[in-house]
């Protein structure tokens, strides 16, 4: 085994850390400790400067572990790690030392004790470097196939949308027809449109693609594997079809909540749902007279908190459409808020009140009454603005209920190792910036699977979700992180906690060597060390992170403390 | 083979995103930007709802990621002065104005701003602070490059000073920099270029300008910022104390057909967000939320209002308020609005009340960005009555303009909040791989 030569390189970051850390006394101060082989000051290591001195070094002493004490990894580790991989040493033999976030920024108002802890750091920071160990990226090859569950607008649309890259797409529909939810939906908000006109060409254009493959009348029965190498097997009649994917769309979409035991609804026939509505009236049905809509029907209500986000704007376009088939009809939206967000919607909303439909607010405290015996006859509300109660005549009571998970997701969900929220809709990777994404690298949700869409939305997610899943297959090979969690099977008493605790879905419990034991998938571990902590026989380890690397940046903290010396 | 490369005009979240996906597809981007650093509006707030992350600590690894993509090309302070040529083959002309400074010599230490002895109003802050003549335009700048401002810059502009050349240790200053036009051959553009806050000063009856105490929803994003000029403390203009009471107005400027028809769709949360931090700053604190519809429509936020109703001790008041008046001995504003109240035998009355309060927060419209009419017509864009750029088939082509080949993501195209601008911004970039991908697959099949 060769010697281990460290080299140390503080940086000055202009005044930075210079004006507070007195870097002079730390570089004198990293020469005295052991393994330590030169040690050198940079006005900016960061700098071509810096970073070719870190190169000579290198070469000029045979270095094998490199301590950079600087500012932060988040932006510069990737070039110091690049820098000693010009020099041919193993990026992982890099260890980073914050003196600038940790030290001259926090307490600038302090030198004394900020070059203090400059020194603990970097002493810590050379105890670790000391038993780093070169590290390898393991990199796999991506199937160039994707798989789509589900076969409404969501999902004929990711399909489109890979597909039209010259990626080969299985489109799987449980139903016997390419549509989904909006083939309920008889005309599209907001010019009206008959919803078969665009529906038809799109899902043609699906069937005729070369590069998809429609699956009808078929469900996942099980998906195995990881990015870039899942295994499908789907059912259709009895039969499993065995389907090998990079990668994964989840476009299941939700169904209409049926309000049963709210207003009436299921004991009075002319009580409907909007999409019953749909289906009754825009088929052909007479247009009712007097019409009360009433909106948040069991949503936004303790058992069910969301907004189930475009009912507003369905009641809007069905208070539109009676209105303009049928211009002395009495329309009334009875709502709690009218969601009328952006431009198109606000603007049909102004429309619908320029045609006469009239907007009322009630008080969900004292929701609306339902009048008559064996069928609507009027609905009593309070009137928020007046202060006293109305009686609205009804000839028809349209109740606008919110989209709902459907009751297979909890199945998918675990499946394909991804999670589901509280509302049982599936739960992305982080609200704000990774919304269709899941911490399970190559599944990938859009539509109202995720959260209750409109059409563009979910064409936009559609579209988003295709954009993510084509780039692993595009690239042909994924390469994971080399910081990941190991498994000494013979320590391993397979209690399974690791398996519980993982969020990538990347431990399982499986026959080896010693027997059953937790195997880790370098391809799906992120390195978080949830195992780690889990792990009471310490058989789990992290690479970059174990117990020895840990062990000795706490001994070396606790030198000084104690008078001891480290090892 | 199709050309493979991208313009994206807009650092915003959006363009970041759109960039991001395309360079990881394996085109080659370049990401003009006009200001000296990418991060656009969500660099200014302090907190993301509904879940409170530190705006700056999510973007800041978009930011760093994209900029250090080997398929990027940051063109930060830079311009779309020309476009020529259609879908697939795009002539892009772009114009990068001097920032005086050498970005491949410049560390970004910060020794030149310290010395530099020119102070203008901070536009990060939207003009609560100041910032120097050189200057970094927020700390987590990208890229870490500062830029002198030719306008404020004593040198520059009086032929004085070049106390910014003396102190660089890094040698990257240059007064001689002159503005640089690029020309890009592309297979697409990608529009991300934002919103601007609309000036709520024309409501006259809200006082904006006039009583100090009435801020914009902007500005009070900046004074609640650990990174603000206050450092986080808010403290109202008049007099730097801590607001007791806070009243925040909505639709200021939106859902008007005399300014804005259309609603902003981000404010009811922006105002719930900014009440809640608020209270975690100061649990005595009480706001009031005017507003005319709560429109929290998205994945958890019916939850935050309630957590925000239930747990910050914020009221929502039903109504538009009608006018804002000042209490010139407290500067404490007064604002004027109607309620229903009762009648000992339980009669309606609908009457004006008032309400004082330390501080009024106008949540004002958000308007598409001011030099965005100009960029439409170099572009031969059409736009849609409110300004916002047309998109023809809103349906089934969300993010495709009136032009083949350019596309639009974000709020450039209409109202939208973060989450749904990055999923533009990712379906923008699907969008430009479809049509640039298509020779290829045919060549596949030939």
């Amino acid at each position: 085994m060769p010697k281990t030569r460290v080299g140390v390189f503080v940086c000055h970051c202009g005044n930075n850390i210079g004006g507070v850390v007195r870097v002079p006394e730390v570089v004198e101060y990293a020469r005295t400790l052991p393994n330590v082989a030169c040690v050198e000051d940079n006005l900016y290591t960061c700098s071509e400067e810096g970073l070719s001195s870190i190169r000579e070094q290198i070469a000029e002493h045979g270095l094998n572990r490199v301590v950079v004490a600087s500012c932060t990894p988040r932006t510069h580790e990737p070039l110091f790690r690049e820098a000693c991989e010009q020099a041919g040493l193993n990026k992982y033999l890099f260890e980073f030392v914050n003196i600038r976030e940790h030290c001259s920024w926090v307490h600038m108002h302090d030198p004394a004790m900020a070059t203090q802890k400059a020194k603990e750091l970097v002493r810590m920071g050379v105890a670790k470097a000391r038993f780093l160990e070169p590290q390898e990226e393991f990199e796999s090859s991506v199937f160039p196939a994707a798989l789509v569950i589900g076969g409404g607008v969501a999902g004929m649309t990711a399909a489109l949308g890979l597909a039209n890259q010259g990626i080969q797409v299985h489109l799987v529909e449980r139903d016997q027809e390419l549509g989904g939810l909006i083939r309920e939906v008889r005309t599209l908000f907001p010019a009206g449109q008959a919803t078969e006109e665009v529906l038809q060409p799109l899902a043609e254009q699906v069937r005729n693609h070369r590069q998809i493959t429609v699956h009808l009348g078929s469900e996942v029965e099980d998906v195995g594997g990881f990015i870039g190498d899942f295994d499908v097997a789907v059912k259709a009649d009895g039969q499993v079809n065995n389907l090998k994917v990079g990668a994964v769309i989840v476009a299941t979409g939700a169904e209409e909540l049926k309000p049963t035991g709210l207003y009436r609804y299921s004991e009075l026939g002319n009580v409907v749902t909007q999409l019953e509505f749909e289906e009754r009236f825009k088929r052909g049905a007479d247009v009712p007279r007097d019409v009360v809509i009433i909106n948040c029907v069991g949503a936004r209500i303790p058992e069910r908190t969301y907004c189930g986000r475009f009912c507003c704007t369905t009641a809007i376009k069905n208070a539109i459409w009676i209105k303009e088939r049928e211009p002395e009809a009495s329309v009334f939206v009875l709502h709690r808020d009218v969601m009328a967000y952006g431009v198109q919607i606000e603007e049909s909303y102004r429309r619908a009140m320029e045609l006469g439909v009239r907007f009322l607010r009630y008080d969900p405290e004292n929701p609306p009454q339902i009048l008559g015996d064996g069928r609507a006859e009027a609905v009593r509300v309070q009137h928020q603005l007046m202060g006293k109660e109305i009686v609205l005549p009804a000839e028809l009571v349209v109740l606008t209920t919110p989209l709902v998970a459907r009751d297979d997701n909890p199945r998918l969900s675990k499946m394909l190792k991804v999670p589901l929220g509280g509302e049982g809709f599936f739960l992305e990777a982080h609200l704000k910036l990774r919304p269709i994404e899941f911490s399970t690298d190559g599944v990938y949700v859009c539509g109202s699977a995720r959260y209750p869409a409109n059409i563009p939305e979910s064409v936009s997610q559609a579209y988003a979700s295709a954009a993510k899943a084509s780039i692993p297959i595009r690239e042909g090979v994924v390469r994971a992180e080399a910081i990941t969690a190991l498994c000494d099977e013979r320590t391993c008493s397979a209690c399974g906690n690791c398996v519980e605790v993982c969020p990538f879905g990347a431990v399982e419990l499986q026959e080896g060597r010693f027997g059953r034991t937790a195997q880790v998938n370098p391809a799906q571990c992120k390195g978080c060390g949830c195992c780690v902590a889990a792990c009471p026989s310490g058989a789990m380890q992290q690479s970059g992170f174990n117990d020895r690397q840990l062990l000795s940046m706490i001994g070396a903290l606790a030198e000084e403390m104690t008078g001891g010396v480290g090892e | 083979m199709s050309n493979r490369s991208v313009v994206v005009v807009g650092g915003g979240i959006a363009g970041i995103q759109a960039s991001i996906d395309l360079a990881n597809m394996g085109f080659r981007v370049y990401l003009v930007e006009q200001t000296p650093s990418i991060g656009g509006r969500m660099a200014q707030l302090d907190k993301t709802f509904p879940t409170n992350d530190c705006s700056m600590c999510i973007l800041a690894p978009k930011m760093i990621e994209c900029a250090g993509h080997e398929n990027v090309e940051l063109l930060t302070y830079s311009e779309l002065a020309e476009v020529r040529g259609t879908e697939d083959d795009f002539k892009v002309t772009v114009r990068r104005k001097p920032r005086y400074v050498d970005l491949t010599r410049c560390t970004g230490c910060g020794d030149c701003t310290e010395k530099c002895p020119r102070r203008v109003p901070d536009e990060f802050n939207v003009g609560l602070g100041k910032r120097k003549a050189i200057y970094l335009p927020f700390p987590q700048a990208v890229p870490r490059k500062v830029t002198i401002d030719e306008e404020a810059c004593l040198y520059l502009t009086k032929g004085r000073c070049r106390v910014c050349e003396e102190v660089c240790q890094a040698g990257a200053i240059d007064f001689e920099q002159q503005e640089e036009i690029l020309e890009l051959e592309v297979g697409a553009l990608l529009l991300a270029t934002g919103f601007d806050p609309f000036d709520p000063a024309s409501l006259e009856e809200y006082g904006y300008g006039k009583i100090e105490n009435v801020i914009t929803g902007l500005e009070y994003e900046r004074l609640i910022c650990a990174s603000g000029p206050t450092g986080g403390h808010l403290e109202r203009p008049s007099d730097g104390k801590v607001p007791g009471a806070v009243a925040f107005i909505q639709c200021v400027g939106s859902r008007d057909v005399n300014y804005k028809p259309y609603c902003s769709s981000v404010c009811c949360m922006h105002a719930t967000k900014e009440a809640i931090l608020a209270n975690e700053h100061y649990p005595d604190l009480k706001s009031f939320i005017f507003y005319t519809d709560m429109r929290a429509v998205g994945k958890q936020f019916q939850e935050y209002i309630i957590r925000a109703r239930d747990e910050y001790d914020v009221s929502y008041v039903r109504s538009r308020p009608g006018k804002i008046t000042v209490d010139e001995e407290t500067s404490n504003p007064i604002v004027w609005y109607d309620e229903t109240v009762y009648s000992e035998a339980g009669d309606p009355v609908r009457r004006v009340t008032s309400l004082e309060v330390d501080l009024v927060v106008l949540c004002q419209a958000l308007v598409p960005h001011t030099d965005h009419q100009e960029m439409a017509q170099k572009l031969g864009l059409e736009l849609d009555e409110s300004g916002f750029i047309a998109i023809e088939d809103r349906l089934f082509h969300p993010v495709d303009t009136s032009v083949a080949g350019v596309f639009a993501c974000g709020f450039c195209q209409g109202p939208q909040d973060i989450p749904d601008s990055v999923i533009q911004a990712s379906a923008a970039a699907a969008r430009v791989a479809e049509i640039l991908s298509l020779e290829d697959r045919e060549l596949e099949h030939a």
